[in-house]
């Protein structure tokens, strides 16, 4: 946690600093302005043949790297329902992160209303990087997997595009790149950085993936930190520290979940998910408009 | 089988024998022509179709991110239940004597190659990257059911051809050296190599029906597990409608239900076709009427297991997917299936009449088209319904529509096995003649005696 709290200033700045460390190797073709945005807030234009990846590795290393995960960790999540007001800032920053389609969720902000009189309440929905993942363990070629630290990655260098691990999923979290990806013109020629699963490919398929690019960077989750009403928690749970990623409060993981009586979503499949829920008690931001009718 | 013949009527016997069954080789008119022109050309919209997909990516089919699995994978299933019908027939049946099926068991194994052949071929056309289809040998992961199913579809499809091939090879040996002028050299070319010299002796058919024996009881194991795997794709995952012990037996039994249809289906067109009432006769379809009702009624029992038991508890998601199925938008497809492939054939079967070779036919053709969209219905309602709700997606994400490239991939899978089926009855005799030879009563020397 130490290395993480000590960046976590900088992780707050902008979610659009990712921008650079997604960007690597583009090929040297000069003339092409591009617009980046630095750490400062400042809009910037460079030359594209300038761009240099910061510290990016081959493809081999960055893909066994990516399988072996970062040690000693134990990554959780901790989402307080009662803060969420659908701002949807964390959809819009994880979709820009991930080079994903509008219509593509990492994280997906749900209507949700438990039963017929209660209340409703905004749930955002990442995967949930179960430790006894459905997804993984239906994939036929390793292509999913879990790691030491606890994150459930993809490979789309390796998926075969079966969708089986979509079937599998009781939470919906995985999508599935059913024509050629947002920005694939844009990011042709770039290595693939499994950490991040970008440059996105086509008949492959993406999911959330707690930002392990940033977590090795010791930076928070691009949705945590770009959240505006303090919903995440998020940290190690071998140190039992979780930070807010808008207050930038660090507190402890199992004090947090034992005093507001958290629970995990579905329990009862047996997958032991790593994203822990806070219930929508006392709610900050009270339900706004209709429920969507379409529940399950 | 009939007593020893002499050895005068042998010959006459087997002579019919040969003319009538090598009718489907020599026979071309119009109608073959025609026939393979249409099962070309709509192969080759359906690959042309493949090729769009794989250029546009597997967003010009109606699956999205929740409904992930359509028709491809309905179809899928269909084909492998199909294929079953190759074991229950020239195995099962062959292993327990039972010698009216004994005429049925090589078009029962025309069936099984072709439908398992295009099952293997279905699933890689589904695939997102079929390009990098070798990883699933470079990179396979045991503990996934599709390796396992990807192990049991070859074996099947390998145990089938031999179990196809090897009974032939003593046909072929009677065609090289009985077959009539009208047969085309470059057939008669290929009988002489892949009869592997063939002489007839005791010790040959002493090999041939030992390795038959030895194909036989090894198919049964692997039969019984290709469709078993195949429900463990739905019944391993946690969805509501999929999440159930009884997929393997069900499937099973659908599978018997729909290669049962097919075979009556094929047997009437080599009946009509290549005018063979004698071998496929009143009491082949009457035998396959009985089989057909007793197949239906176990799957009937499976199904009332699946569905009545659930319905009595109605469990949240449980009762949102199956008021889908009663009542909802797949009502209809649902109690179609049902009542045309099932109840319906089952009681009119019952009927000595209803066995008759047209009627009977007829009751196949709509069991038959009944069962695929049976196989719809369990893939794709399932996948409207997830646990969580469907939200912030566009609104054809919540329900799937096949598209027309899936119905034109999903036609040439059909074209595809009814040409393999039509080559096949072309290239080699749809009934086994030395075995419906010996069940004439008619010797061994006589098959080996060259033509005079």
């Amino acid at each position: 946690m130490k290395k993480l709290g000590a960046s976590i200033g900088a992780a707050g700045l902008v979610g659009g600093s990712s921008f650079l460390s997604s960007c690597n190797q583009v090929e040297t073709v000069s003339g092409d302005k591009i617009k980046l945005l630095t750490s400062s807030g400042e809009l910037v234009e460079v030359d594209k043949s300038q761009l240099k990846p910061a510290d990016m590795p081959d493809l081999s290393e960055n893909q066994k790297r990516g399988r072996e995960g970062l040690p000693g960790r134990k990554w959780v999540m901790v989402i307080d329902l009662s803060k969420c007001r659908n701002a949807r800032e964390c959809m819009k920053a994880c979709q820009n992160h991930h080079q994903l389609r509008p219509e593509q969720h990492h994280i997906n902000v749900l209507q949700m209303q438990d039963a017929d009189h209660t209340a409703p309440y905004y749930m955002p929905k990442p995967c949930q990087h179960c430790d006894n993942p459905p997804c993984t363990k239906v994939c036929p070629v390793n292509a999913t997997f879990k790691r030491e630290d606890g994150i459930v990655l993809i490979d789309n260098e390796r998926c075969i595009g079966c969708r089986f691990c979509i079937a599998a999923c009781p939470y919906s979290a995985r999508v599935f790149n059913w024509f050629e990806p947002r920005d694939a013109e844009k990011y042709k020629g770039v290595t693939y950085n499994i950490e991040a699963n970008v440059p996105q490919k086509k008949g492959t398929i993406s999911k959330c993936l707690f930002s392990a690019d940033r977590l090795r960077d010791g930076k928070l989750p691009t949705c945590v930190s770009s959240c505006p009403n303090g919903v995440y928690w998020f940290g190690d749970q071998n140190e039992d520290a979780v930070t807010n990623g808008t207050t930038k409060e660090t507190t402890s993981f199992s004090k947090l979940i034992k005093d507001n009586a958290a629970y995990t979503l579905m329990e009862e499949l047996g997958t032991k998910p790593r994203v822990y829920y806070l219930p929508p008690k006392d709610r900050a931001f009270p339900f706004q408009g209709e429920i969507d009718e379409h529940h399950s | 089988m009939e007593k020893t013949k002499s050895p005068e009527e042998s010959r006459k016997l087997l002579d019919k024998i040969t003319f009538d069954l090598t009718r489907s080789i020599v026979k071309r008119d119009e109608l073959t022509h025609f026939w393979y022109f249409l099962l070309i050309m709509f192969a080759v919209v359906g690959l042309w179709g493949w090729f769009i997909q794989i250029r546009d990516g597997l967003g010009v089919t109606g699956m999205r991110d929740y409904v992930s699995w359509g028709m491809y994978i309905g179809n899928f299933v269909f084909f492998v239940a199909v294929s079953l019908i190759g074991f229950l027939i020239s195995s099962a049946l062959h292993l327990l004597k039972i010698h009216w099926a004994k005429p049925i068991s090589r078009v029962a194994e025309q069936v099984a190659i072709a439908a398992v052949a295009l099952a293997g071929i279905i699933i890689v056309m589904d695939m997102g990257r079929p390009d990098r289809f070798l990883n699933v040998f470079l990179h396979g992961r045991f503990a996934s059911p599709i390796i396992w199913d990807v192990t049991v579809v070859t074996t099947y499809l390998t145990i089938s051809v031999l179990l196809f091939y090897i009974p032939l090879i003593p046909d072929l040996a009677l065609l090289r050296d009985r077959g009539g002028s009208d047969i085309p050299t470059w057939k008669m070319n290929i009988y002489k190599i892949l009869a592997l010299g063939w002489k007839g002796n005791d010790e040959q058919y002493r090999l041939v029906s030992h390795a038959m024996r030895i194909l036989m009881i090894l198919i049964i194991p692997v039969g019984l597990s290709i469709h078993t795997v195949t429900s463990w794709l739905f019944a391993a995952t946690l969805r509501s409608g999929w999440d159930t012990t009884i997929f393997g037996p069900y499937f099973v039994a659908g599978a018997f239900v729909a290669g049962s249809a097919a075979v009556v289906i094929l047997m009437y067109a080599y009946r009509k076709r290549y005018g063979l009432s004698e071998y496929f006769a009143e009491k082949q379809f009457d035998y396959m009427g009985k089989l057909l009702v007793f197949v239906c009624l176990v799957y009937l029992y499976f199904n009332v297991n699946e569905f009545l038991v659930p319905a009595y508890k109605m469990k949240t998601a449980e009762a949102i997917h199956l008021r889908n199925l009663f009542t909802g938008s797949y009502s209809t497809m649902f109690w179609l299936t049902q009542i045309f492939g099932l109840i319906l054939p089952i009681i009119l079967m019952v009927c000595r009449f209803f066995r008759k070779p047209l009627p009977l036919t007829i009751i196949s053709v709509f069991v038959l088209v009944a069962s695929w969209f049976k196989r719809y219905v369990i893939v794709v309602p399932t996948l409207e319904h997830p646990f969580l709700p469907v939200q912030n997606v566009p609104e054809h994400f919540k329900h799937y529509q096949p598209t027309s490239i899936e119905i034109m991939i999903t036609v040439f899978s059909f074209m595809a096995a009814l040409l393999i089926i039509t080559v096949l009855a072309k290239m080699f005799p749809v009934i086994t003649i030395w075995e419906y030879a010996e069940e004439k009563g008619i010797e061994k020397e006589i098959l080996a005696e060259p033509k005079n």
